[in-house]
């Protein structure tokens, strides 16, 4: 389970969360909601421990183990995955040498083998024609030159070769298009398990269309401040977010 | 212009007063004539031993039997210049010459042992009409050796020559590189990469003199400075009177990873004729935060992290060699440099980025 108690984080002095509290029990799929400027992306860098995201308050767990004190690496190694909203580029190191180095170090930090590279290249075959990626692409500096659709098929590449086990995803359906948001969300599912948790961060209701969330929480004014089944998106859609914005509240 | 360096003649050693040793000061830590280095015994066969050819050795400034070399064909040329001495100076000369039509691969290393040597070496490289050279030079000294090396190429028309330097400095160290270049579909790449870490010092200073029409110039100069290291590019294009028709581009890009690093760039283009294509880039920067983190959330340790990046900045320069034997030996010495686990390559992982 990831819990959450009471968060508050500061950005360049701006306080952006006001103590959030949240907890995704193991095999549940959550999606927060809310307008721009809630702090949804924030919730996901203080998490994954972003430098200058400083957090003034409160805890994170996940599987009862502190997160907050934990390098972003040790967070990674322990199960945590960050898909980006806006995923980096990386001149000079190809996307293959890149998620090679990421499993390995990933395993070394757990003190498992590490894959060999035949190994780990048939896994990587096998993810890339699951996500319908030409495979000569991952020989190309990572995100270099790669399209919106293709960052973020890159970034489910990497989800399903590093297994994590509480996935944070960051406005993946932005900047795809109907036919690559199926082939992402097929990959997303494809990871749905009774031993992951999943955070949705969107703004829109569309993703969760495909992504099937069992709860939705309304990220407002740095605070969760509704909750509910996934009729509530479906609410949200519909009348917007007006009624939880703080001026409102 | 000052005269000639020779270590034997104190009044020749440059100073910062030198506009051209403005950044690289050797009377600040050569004042007097150095004792001379004794007579030592060659060990092992260099770092490009692996790729065959000749050798032509000098061990603390002696040649070990020839003292130039003429390629013919298609030859590899292994230059070593080998340091074994103690607080004692040395120089040698080397004259390195390829036949009308010919090709060499020269494959230089500067192998430093012992500690506060000062060495100077000259190297004469001759390219005559339509050869092709292709110098790569690997520079491993002490951090307390004071050494010079200065090259002077001439080629002639629709020749080629082609350089690598990489080099991780000492306490003071110029590589220089000055290039008559006579146009007439002759064409240069100059190319080097510095690493440098503690309080070390690499100069690369280079001249190109483009005297005739329709040459070609390609530099690209980068580096990686951290601790108290200090890098110096210093990149001079000239373009005479009527070399029109010149293409000439130099980019010099550094990353400065600490607080105390440094990096003074003078990158210039002298240009007299009127058709010609010129253009220069100079950044320096720090290693992109926003990557560091992205590789950090997908587990990769800060230290491997910043070795990677660091990697893929400098392999750029490595990837432009020719010979595919030598580009493979200099990636791998760059691995070796800059592995986080290695020992060599630890101390660039240790210090946290400034």
């Amino acid at each position: 389970m990831l819990s959450i108690s009471n968060l508050s984080v500061t950005v360049a002095d701006k306080p952006i969360l006001k103590g959030l509290t949240l907890d995704v029990p193991a095999g549940e799929v959550h999606a927060i909601m809310g307008p721009n400027g809630a702090g949804k992306s924030t919730l996901g860098y203080a998490l994954a421990g972003r430098p200058n995201y400083e957090i003034t308050g409160g805890s994170a767990s996940w599987r009862g183990e502190d997160l907050l004190n934990l390098e972003p690496a040790e967070r990674a190694a322990k199960g945590l995955y960050l898909s980006f909203q806006y995923p980096v580029e990386i001149p000079g190191v190809p996307a293959l040498t890149f998620v090679r180095a990421a499993v390995n170090a990933q395993r070394k930090a757990r003190g498992e083998a590490e894959m060999s590279a035949p190994e780990f290249l048939k896994a990587a075959r096998a993810a890339a024609a699951a996500l319908k990626m030409d495979f000569d692409m991952l020989k190309r500096p990572l995100n270099v030159g790669f399209s919106g659709g293709e960052k973020k098929r890159m970034e489910v590449l990497q989800m399903a070769l590093l297994q994590p086990s509480m996935l944070i995803l960051d406005e993946t359906d932005s900047g795809l298009d109907i036919d690559a948001l199926k082939v992402v969300a097929d990959g997303v599912n494809a990871l749905r398990s009774p031993e992951r948790s999943m955070l949705v961060i969107t703004h829109y209701q569309r993703l969760l269309d495909y992504i099937k969330p069992d709860r939705v929480h309304v990220l407002a004014g740095g605070r969760i401040v509704a909750s509910g089944g996934p009729e509530l998106a479906l609410e949200l859609e519909a009348e917007g977010y007006d009624k939880f914005l703080p001026e409102a509240a | 212009m000052i005269a000639l360096l020779d270590l034997q003649d104190a009044s020749t050693f440059p100073s910062r007063r030198d506009e051209d040793w403005k950044y690289t000061d050797v009377r600040r830590w050569l004042r007097e004539v150095p004792p001379p280095s004794p007579s030592a015994a060659v060990q092992g066969g260099g770092p490009f031993f692996g790729l065959g050819g000749e050798a032509l050795t000098f061990v603390n400034g002696t040649a070990v039997g020839a003292d130039h070399s003429t390629a013919f064909g298609d030859q590899i040329v292994r230059l070593r210049f080998v340091s074994d001495a103690n607080d004692t100076g040395h120089s040698a000369v080397a004259t390195i010459g390829v036949r009308p039509g010919g090709h060499l691969t020269l494959l230089e290393s500067h192998e430093g042992h012992g500690s506060g040597y000062v060495c100077h070496n000259r190297l004469i490289i001759q390219v005559p009409a339509g050869a092709r050279v292709e110098r790569i030079v690997l520079v491993d000294e002490p951090e307390d050796a004071l050494s010079v090396t200065q090259a002077e190429v001439t080629l002639g028309q629709g020749g080629a020559y082609s350089q690598t330097i990489l080099t991780t400095g000492a306490k003071l160290q110029r590589l220089e590189t000055r290039l008559k270049h006579p146009g007439e579909g002759a064409a240069v790449r100059i190319d080097a990469a510095y690493l440098l870490a503690g309080k070390r010092h690499a100069d690369l200073t280079t001249e190109v003199d483009h005297v005739g029409g329709e040459g070609q110039t390609d530099q690209l100069t980068k580096g990686v400075v951290r601790d108290e290291a200090r890098g110096v590019f210093q990149g001079r294009i000239i373009v005479r009177e009527g070399a029109d028709g010149t293409d000439a581009r130099m980019g010099h890009h550094a990353l400065i990873t600490s607080d105390r690093g440094e990096v003074d760039a003078k990158p210039e283009l002298e240009i007299y004729a009127d058709d010609v294509s010129c253009a220069h880039g100079n950044t320096i920067g720090a290693l992109d935060e926003s990557a560091l983190f992205y590789m950090e959330q997908r587990g990769i340790p800060t230290d491997e992290a910043r070795a990677l990046l660091t990697q893929a900045f400098l392999m750029q320069v490595v990837d432009r060699i020719d010979h595919d034997g030598a580009r493979e030996r200099c990636r791998a010495w760059l691995d070796d440099h800059l592995d986080p686990f290695s020992p060599r390559g630890r101390r660039w992982a240790a210090e946290p980025l400034g």
